[in-house]
């Protein structure tokens, strides 16, 4: 394998690695404080197609942007509304914003398909970019990747290190208690899940603005699925997140490159080793049961009311 | 400032007027007055249901209530909320516990500071290590709450109101899982708020500690103040009589009985910990013998749990030629098999391990006891029903029904069930965790005859408690569980609390090590 290809793998995977890098930074906050929102996809979905119609509309990349997190934002805080407020089914409701945001994008981007806008242009950072190797592969990329890479370190900080953090992870855990010593339980849960729609709205758009930047029906391909899958296996560390999504882009790209290199095995064999890889990987690493019950926030998908005490 | 001058002061730190709270189908608090001075310790007393939590809850600004008024300092106020509660300087002990497991002593006790108090304090985790030392709390800032013992949370809960300065301290049941030199070092914490001016409402099932550290009392039954009174000038069995009418015979003193042959037998039982933070269980022996009650005594985390699990067989683990019931190996066998053989156990946590919470009376008496009920498969729920209501009646259960949910019962209440639940299957020995913990007097004393009636009837009941006058009142023979090690067992009636202390507190390992 030359050095040129390995280059371009890198580059790829980071690529392919971002959306659902920034989708599951918004879930792993969201479930933190307790709420799981199986929505990401439909989120996502709708990011996308509003970013992109927002993009063609005005020209402007960063009304895309805007549009695509206000529009996950919203559909946030609609999933909030129900389970947080009238204390729906987290599941159900979750389901149900999945499907309703595949049927609404593919109804609202009906136009716009086969329609084509310029994507975000590279960003090489100076000096960086001219290492050999990995210079090219991880310093030249646009500015979302640079952006997720800088949630994961903000993110981290702020869980790990901060009251902001604290208090989050008291309301995932035990919310009757939270309330108990005056944290406003509702009203974190709230901001959780519409950081979590923003950030799914965002992974949305980077799909239509950057990695392909067109529109098309179901262009996410399940990503908001995997995302969901990943926060679990990672043990909501954010680090194991951004390794599992890397990951994924990972094993995105060597499937089609082991295709290239003609190997005979079915293509459609070779398209599930990212998934495959991805879950095998993140179950080894997350192995030690008595870390995971540290970090599972215990109160997950229950719903709080705080007229009722424990 | 002492009980006596209390009343110097004319402004009391806290008044309640008339304070009445009504819950569907129940009247939790029906015009309750009183007041708190300064400094004072008042006891607040009355059985479960009585209405004490929903009259704390009240001034910690958990529950509204629908009529009366709150004065603090004299001003009248509307306590709107637990943040507003510890605004003004009112710091509350929880009976159920409001701690965080995921998280550090130190970062529980951070989550209650505003960032100003945080300022002010400065290295926090250097703050609770002196207060810890100061008190003799021996709370680590650095451990995870879900490695720390029930009585070492309790303690974290106690050193979170003591890094706030508070001015009114409530405390739901503080002492039930203290040492007795601990339960004394919390009464100096106590004495010392007191005399720096703090009031302290304090709620507890044990008489002789309401009569020993309180100024004054208030009585509480069916929602309304019964009766008032100064606990030094009363003894316990005249608060008893006061609290529940008159059917109390506190401390009567139980015939003591003697064991005969031995049916659970441990030879050298040792087991490494499980949890990170558990307890390894070295050598452990005993003989418990038919018709006794071996009474072991020890604070929390020394290994408690880790012996009742290796004994109930939840620990899963295979112990080759440890362990003995009725001569019969079982250190292999699983909990179920044990069961079948006549072992049954009650353990600490009522809601979780004792009983499903969402499931129903008649559900959770199946659960231990499906035998009589289930033939080719199929359970007869009619007569698992009405065995049920049986013992529902039989136990004195306050409930709906054999249909009511686990989860609804009063702690003292859905113990009764449980407890009665184990009893009625005639056990050849029964492990009782903890069996009165946050029970009231009336439900412990029904706990307790229904315990000394199946000694009676021959089945060896071991007696695992932090309740130390419980276990004189009830256990045959004692010993003390100290860091895994079992202290050696000696008659109830040839010992004192002051040697069962020393040995709670491992006096007895350095002389076993020097004769082994």
């Amino acid at each position: 394998m030359d050095i040129e290809l390995l280059t371009q793998i890198l580059f790829a995977a980071i690529k392919t690695g971002t959306p659902l890098l920034l989708v599951a930074l918004g879930e792993v906050i969201c479930e933190k404080s307790g709420i799981l929102n199986l929505g990401q996809e439909g989120m996502m979905l709708m990011g996308a197609v509003v970013g992109f119609m927002a993009v063609v509309a005005t020209g402007s990349l960063g009304m895309g942007i805007l549009g695509a997190v206000l529009i996950g934002s919203l559909m946030s805080l609609l999933f909030g509304f129900l389970v947080i407020h009238i204390g729906a089914n987290q599941v159900a409701t979750g389901l149900a914003l999945t499907i309703f945001g595949t049927g609404l994008s593919a109804f609202i981007g009906s136009g716009v398909v086969g329609q084509t806008i310029q994507g975000f242009k590279q960003l090489p950072i100076p000096y960086l970019v001219d290492i050999p190797v990995i210079g090219p592969a991880l310093f030249n990329h646009d500015i979302l990747v640079y952006s997720a890479v800088l949630a994961c370190f903000i993110l981290a900080w702020i869980v790990n290190k901060t009251r902001i953090g604290l208090t989050l992870k008291a309301v995932g855990e035990n919310p009757h208690a939270a309330n108990a010593i005056g944290i406003k339980v509702l009203r974190v849960r709230y901001l959780a899940v519409m950081f979590g729609g923003a950030m799914a709205g965002l992974g949305g758009a980077y799909m239509s603005l950057v990695y392909t930047p067109m529109w098309v029906e179901n262009i996410t391909a399940g990503r908001g699925w995997i995302a969901l899958a990943l926060v679990v296996f990672a043990s909501w560390r954010i680090g194991n997140i951004a390794l599992g999504a890397y990951l994924f882009g990972m094993a995105s790209i060597l499937h089609l490159v082991l295709q290239g290199l003609g190997w005979s095995i079915s293509p459609n064999l070779l398209a599930m080793l990212p998934y495959v890889a991805t879950v095998v990987v993140m179950v080894i690493i997350s192995a030690d049961h008595f870390k995971e019950k540290l970090l599972a926030p215990r109160s997950l998908g229950k719903p709080f009311d705080p007229r009722q005490m424990a | 400032m002492s009980a006596t001058n209390t009343t110097t002061d004319n402004t009391p730190r806290l008044a309640l007027a008339n304070i009445t709270k009504q819950y569907p189908g129940c009247l939790a608090n029906d015009h309750i007055s009183l007041s708190l001075e300064p400094g004072e310790i008042h006891a607040l007393l009355g059985e479960n249901g009585a209405g004490k939590s929903t009259l704390v809850k009240t001034i910690y600004g958990i529950v509204a209530p629908d009529k009366g008024t709150i004065f603090w300092n004299g001003r009248p106020v509307e306590i709107r909320s637990p943040a507003h509660a510890r605004d003004l300087g009112i710091g509350m002990v929880f009976q159920h516990f409001s701690l965080f497991e995921t998280l550090t002593v130190k970062q529980n006790i951070e989550l209650c500071l505003t960032p100003a108090q945080l300022h002010e304090i400065g290295d926090l985790a250097k703050r609770i290590r002196e207060l810890s030392d100061h008190y003799q709390l021996n709370v680590d800032p650095e451990r995870y709450v879900h490695s720390l013992s029930i009585g070492e949370r309790q303690r974290v809960e106690i050193m979170r109101c003591l890094v706030q300065s508070v001015s009114l301290l409530i405390l739901d049941e503080p002492t039930s899982v203290l040492t007795p030199q601990e339960v004394e070092g919390l009464f100096r914490i106590m004495r010392t708020l007191s005399a720096e001016g703090c009031s302290i409402l304090f709620i507890s099932h044990k008489l002789n500690e309401v009569t020993e550290v309180c100024h004054h009392a208030t009585i509480l039954r069916g929602g309304k103040v019964i009766d008032t009174c100064v606990p030094s000038e009363e003894t316990p069995n005249s608060i008893a009589k006061m609290m529940v009418g008159d059917l109390a015979e506190q401390d009567a003193g139980y015939r003591k009985a003697q064991g005969t042959k031995p049916v659970l037998v441990s030879k050298g039982l040792s087991l490494s910990a499980k949890q990170p933070f558990g307890t390894s269980l070295k050598n452990i022996n005993f003989e418990l013998k038919a018709g006794e009650i071996l009474g072991i005594a020890g604070v929390a985390g020394n290994g408690q749990d880790e012996l009742m699990a290796a004994i109930s067989g939840e620990d899963g683990r295979p112990l080759a030629n440890v362990l003995f019931l009725d001569g019969t190996e079982i250190g292999r066998a699983n909990a179920g098999k044990r069961r079948r053989l006549g072992l049954t156990y009650v353990p600490e946590e009522r809601l979780g391990r004792g009983a499903v919470p969402e499931m129903s009376l008649t559900e959770n008496m199946l659960l231990t006891n499906h035998k009589p009920f289930v033939k080719h498969g199929w359970v007869n729920w009619q007569q698992a029903k009405s065995y049920t209501q049986g013992l529902i009646e039989r136990f004195r259960v306050k409930c709906h029904g054999d249909h009511s949910e686990a989860r609804s019962l009063s702690g003292g209440n859905l113990q009764k069930f449980i407890v009665g639940r184990e009893i009625e299957q005639e056990p050849k020995v029964l492990m009782c965790s903890h069996p009165t913990w946050g029970v009231d007097v009336g439900a412990a004393l029904a706990i307790h005859q229904a315990l000394l009636e199946l000694r009676d009837q021959g089945a060896a009941i071991l007696l695992i408690s932090e309740d130390i006058d419980e276990l004189f009142l009830l256990a045959d023979r004692m010993g003390a569980l100290c860091d895994g090690h079992l202290s050696p067992i000696v008659a109830t009636e040839s010992t004192s609390i002051e040697q069962i202390g020393e040995w709670m507190a491992g006096t007895f390992i350095d002389i076993e090590a020097a004769n082994p």
